[in-house]
């Protein structure tokens, strides 16, 4: 079975929501829409306060080449564009909408029928994408329009499908696959037109053996696609380690996916994809996973951009007695959640709460030095080194160790046994380091 | 309202931590202990329990004392010097001085560098080559104690299968000659009586390396690298002169070569943490061994070229990087 | 036996003897020409090599004083104005005497002004904790408390008090060097002037949230309510994004602003504690804090 060749770890995969079908959330009172919701510029409201909205209106542009769109999730009066704070407590801009009815924009195709046939030519697929909003649903949101526009020289050879979900606890995605296979393999299918490749992959972790199972049945229908079983590792789902997983070519060092011919996409962008290029149906719903050993309720949820993150949880029960921490996302790259008012995002995947049990860091002892670290580590760095040269702020000799290739995932720190928060160390680092190259005149 | 915990990721922790890594390597030297417990009965127990006990106690003294830091003697890292000290030293060896080799091993080795993790040579086998130097006659002196369990011995003394060769040797004897009078086989040497505690049973320490491999606790990279060359290496003089150089299957298998290349060259803290630089040391380690057995004044080697090889560690670390992920960008 | 004696001293002395004719040459040959007037200088630096002066160390300071063609731009923040003096006669220039400042921690925010909303377990540095979020209070701008300011500081200086969550300067032990101002994420240490008799007014507190928002994180914090500007006859205090800042070269220390201030922002020290006031006169301003002599620096 295929996986990628360095590090990795093996985090138990607590899939507890997995058997939670998807339900939609229930539209809130007061929706709060983030102009930050991808990565790159905030988005530039149009709507000024009094403005009736429908649902998918367009309600802000785009800001610059790395920026998106944002449509209005819900219909009704906007209340006026303020500032609001996101889940880390940092002020940001929103428009908030108070939420009449349920009334969509016309041109959206609610119907239930599946759309097979692609319409539309390359650039006109692109453009719709860019015109919806759509941006990667895998964590990083970044627009997906520039991801499906190589830089020129360089050519697409095949798309990737991230369904690996390597992330303990999170299911939208294994939920989608196994709720909507037909929609995500023609999102592929359209991403593939995009890209002008024929070759096709979705990769799926052997831990979702049923997702695997209707997938390469549905499949049948799609000669150029083809689903991969993967081993089940963390972190698959990074894009360098899902290319060298599907296909086995690596990403060169401070280089992007392109440079393998690979363009990696998630499965959740794939269904907004399929929705935009069929349906015509920006980007305004995502699906989330609300979970968590003291959970009193396994939810995922499709719900309206902007709701309240506070909303979600009061619907399973409010917070659980148990839970000290909640997270955004997964348990080894999400984010901690310390305002928990804050709307849901485009890129939002889930809530997760965690015990103090689970998730209070222990009191860190010296390094011995065992190498655990550098066994994990997926990218082949030494974490320990990185951390030690990070303390000592040795910047020259920290970029010779390459702190730059770190892609974050958390494998160094997870797996030490003397619970020294290393990536906590090495992040601001690579930062720093970052900062210093970025500064340097190019050659 | 509730206060919530925020960190940056990752939120959730491995099982595997230092207390039980270090456990676990001594759950791995306990079959050796049983062992040596059957062959030499409570003298092995009792050396066994004040090396462990002397271990703790001065590691807890200096770090409470002196040193006034958190104390860390939980966490078993002294327990496994105490052990590997015990089983390093003959049988008949005086209580005190295996609680000198522990104060050395601890207090100098140890906690001068600044305890767990910062050490640069093995404790264990500072506080044995310290008592090897200054107390040789105990430390060579190989007779089994007189009695096990009750039981009279057939009170072998003198020396071990490489005292015995290295002697001979000295003495103008071939090599046939010698295991001719000494009656040498493979299977003895599997199971042999004469020996310090750790080295009487290579079936215990084999044991022992399988529990650490299968645990994960140690990648097998260090001792298989310490075979290959010892095979490689004696195995070359051995076929030039097999009267002169002993063969590699009787190099592999006596003195502290087991236990030396399955606990003490693995030290985490004191070697390389990247399998090329492990390969590298454990080469190392093997030519110094033999080099040290054919041609040097001790008949057994392996306690020096380990701490031979610790000094380099951080060399090899500096040069041995691991395979990184990716080709350069150009 | 003591013709083994003799050979080895002997041998030993001629071998000795030897290395010390290669050593001078080696020496000679690989000497370096440099200004005597380095060593001179960086004799008289304090040695701390603190990086205070924007230059490397001190050795790198003597290296930029003798080239230079005047020492205006060049002070050494912790020797102050008696080393600069030393170093202007040695290398024969004029200097003007500067006044010494002392850094300056400008957040009030104590456990009790600026109550936790959530627990922060990450790696115990400003700057990661500062990077991940906007803090474990209300207050996105005020000190988050991991003492990366103690940690940088070269002369002992800064400590953190454990009642207060804030770091504490040591008028005595701060040389200014700017380290701290530096190192804090938040930018709230500032080096101000040390002031006559040491007495200094400022506003501690760096706010820029609004009145009724920073108010309701922090009991102390500046509003930006504009009365101080007001009261003040010198000119010396702006309000800019809802918080007052003094200018210490304007104020004339008539500590006016300190009892206009409705949150106790603004902060006086080293001043002779107030005769007992007669009562009548400011009794809407009762709750006035009294520890503002005590409470930031000693």
């Amino acid at each position: 079975m295929k996986t990628f060749s360095i590090g990795g770890v093996h985090p138990h995969d607590s899939k507890i929501s997995a058997n939670a079908a998807i339900e939609s959330f229930p539209i809130p009172e007061v929706a709060y829409i983030s102009m930050g919701q991808h990565l790159g510029a905030p988005a530039e409201p149009i709507v000024a306060p009094g403005d009736k909205v429908k649902v998918g209106q367009l309600i802000a542009n785009a800001n610059g080449f790395i920026s998106a769109p944002v449509h209005s999730s819900v219909s009704g009066t906007v209340k006026g564009i303020e500032t609001i704070f996101d889940l880390a407590g940092n002020p940001c801009k929103a428009v908030v909408i108070n939420v009449e009815g349920d009334e969509w924009v016309e041109t959206i195709d609610r119907s239930e029928k599946i759309e097979k046939e692609i319409k539309l030519d390359s650039k006109e697929i692109i453009e719709k994408i860019k015109e919806c909003g759509i941006v990667g649903l895998g964590g990083a949101t970044f627009p997906t329009n520039v991801k499906l526009s190589p830089p020129p020289g360089k050519k697409a050879e095949f798309l990737i499908i991230n369904g690996a979900e390597c992330e303990p606890y999170l299911t939208s995605d294994y939920r989608v696959l196994i709720e909507m296979p037909e929609q995500v393999l023609i999102g592929a299918a359209i991403m593939m037109k995009a890209l002008n490749v024929t070759q096709g992959f979705i990769g799926i972790e052997e831990n979702k053996p049923e997702a695997i199972r209707v997938m390469t049945e549905k499949a049948a229908g799609y000669p150029q696609i083809k689903i991969v079983k993967l081993k089940k590792k963390y972190p698959q789902g990074g894009e360098k380690q899902l290319i060298d997983a599907v296909v086995g070519r690596k990403v060169p060092s401070m280089g992007l996916p392109i440079d393998t011919g690979a363009v990696v996409q998630n499965v959740g962008t794939a269904l907004a994809v399929y929705e935009a290029v069929q349906k015509n149906k920006p980007l305004f719903e995502g699906i989330m996973t609300i979970t968590g050993e003291c959970s009193p309720q396994q939810k995922n949820y499709r719900h309206r951009v902007g709701t309240p993150l506070s909303k979600m949880i009061e619907a399973v029960g409010g917070l659980p007695e148990a839970a000290a921490k909640v997270i955004s996302g997964g348990p080894m790259m999400g984010k901690a959640i310390s305002n928990l008012d804050a709307p849901t995002l485009k890129g939002s995947s889930s809530i997760l709460f965690l015990t103090e049990e689970q998730t209070k860091r222990k009191e860190e002892s010296n390094c011995i030095r065992c190498g655990k670290c550098i066994e994990a580590c997926p990218m082949g760095l030494e974490p320990y080194l990185l951390n030690k040269l990070a303390k000592a702020r040795r910047m020259d000799d920290l970029e010779a160790n390459k702190i730059y290739d770190c892609i974050e995932c958390g494998c160094c720190q997870f797996t030490c046994p003397a619970y020294i928060p290393l990536l906590g160390t090495i992040r601001l680092a690579k930062a720093d380091v970052m900062k210093i190259m970025r500064s340097r005149p190019k050659k | 309202m509730k206060k919530l915990l925020v960190s940056p990721s990752p939120h959730i922790h491995g099982k595997e931590n230092t207390r039980n890594l270090m456990r676990d390597v001594v759950i791995a030297l306990l079959p050796t202990v049983a062992v040596s417990i059957y062959c030499f009965g409570l003298s092995a127990l009792k050396l066994a329990l004040v090396g462990v006990l002397a271990c703790v106690a001065v590691e807890y003294v200096i770090a409470k004392y002196m040193l006034k830091t958190k104390v860390t003697v939980c966490d078993y890292s002294a327990v496994i010097t105490g052990l590997l000290l015990a089983l390093n030293v003959p049988i008949n060896t005086p209580w005190w001085v295996l609680v000198i080799g522990s104060i050395v091993a601890i207090g100098v080795a140890k906690m001068t560098f600044g305890g767990l993790g910062q050490n640069l040579f093995n404790p264990a086998l500072v506080g044995r080559v310290f008592l090897l130097i200054s107390f040789p006659v105990i430390m060579t002196d190989w007779s089994t104690p007189a009695s096990t369990f009750g039981f009279e011995f057939d009170g072998v003394s003198g020396a071990t299968p490489l005292g015995i060769v290295k002697e001979g040797l000295a003495q103008g004897m071939t090599l046939s000659q010698i295991y001719a009078e000494h009656n040498f086989s493979y299977a003895e040497m599997l199971f042999t009586r004469i020996g310090s505690a750790g080295e009487i049973s290579a079936i215990a320490l084999l044991i022992g390396f399988v529990y650490l491999l299968v645990r994960r606790v140690i990648r097998p990279h260090i001792t298989l690298s310490i075979w290959g060359t010892v095979i490689v290496f004696s195995g070359i003089m051995w076929l030039c002169n097999p009267e002169q150089f002993t063969d590699p299957i009787f190099n592999l298998l006596t003195g502290g070569m087991l236990l030396g290349s399955i606990f003490m060259a693995t030290d985490y803290v004191t070697s390389p943490m990247e399998p090329k630089g492990m390969i590298i040391f454990g080469m190392g380690i093997g030519i110094i061994t033999i080099l040290i057995r054919e041609f040097g004044a001790y008949p057994e080697g392996i306690s020096f070229a380990i701490l031979i090889m610790n000094a380099t560690v951080p060399l090899i670390n500096m040069f041995c990087k691991p395979k990184r992920f990716g080709k350069e960008a150009k | 036996m003591s013709t083994t004696i003799i050979f080895t001293v002997a041998s030993l002395s001629i071998l000795g003897l030897l290395l010390a004719v290669v050593l001078y040459f080696v020496a000679q040959k690989f000497k370096v020409e440099e200004d005597p007037r380095i060593d001179i200088v960086e004799a008289i630096m304090p040695g701390a090599n603190c990086g205070g002066c924007g230059q490397a160390g001190c050795r790198a300071f003597a290296e930029a004083c003798t080239k230079a063609d005047n020492l205006d731009s060049l002070f050494c923040p912790v020797g102050g104005n008696a080393t600069m003096k030393k170093v202007a006669d040695a290398l024969g220039f004029q200097v003007a005497e500067k006044a010494p400042m002392v850094a300056v921690v400008r957040c009030n925010g104590t456990c009790e002004n600026r109550p936790k909303t959530n627990i922060y377990d990450g790696v115990a540095t400003c700057a990661a904790k500062s990077a991940l979020y906007s803090g474990d209070t209300g207050c996105r701008y005020g000190c988050v408390g991991c003492g990366d300011c103690v940690a940088v500081c070269n002369f002992g200086a800064l400590s953190m008090d454990p009642h207060t969550g804030l770091p504490v300067v040591d008028e005595e032990k701060c040389t200014a060097c700017g380290a701290c101002t530096k190192a804090c994420p938040k930018g709230i240490i500032e080096l101000r002037n040390k002031g006559p008799k040491n007495r200094r007014v400022f506003v501690s507190c760096v706010s820029k949230d609004k009145g009724a928002v920073a108010r309701k994180a922090c009991k102390a914090a500046c509003i930006g309510c504009g009365k101080c500007a007001k009261v003040c006859k010198f000119d010396a205090i702006t309000v800019e994004n809802n918080v007052a800042y003094i200018d210490f070269n304007k104020c004339k220390l008539c500590t006016k602003c300190v009892d206009e201030c409705p949150t106790g922002a603004i902060h006086k020290v080293n001043f002779p504690p107030k005769p007992a006031a007669p009562a009548p006169a400011p009794a809407p301003a009762a709750e006035k804090p009294v520890e503002n002599n005590n409470n930031q620096e000693k």
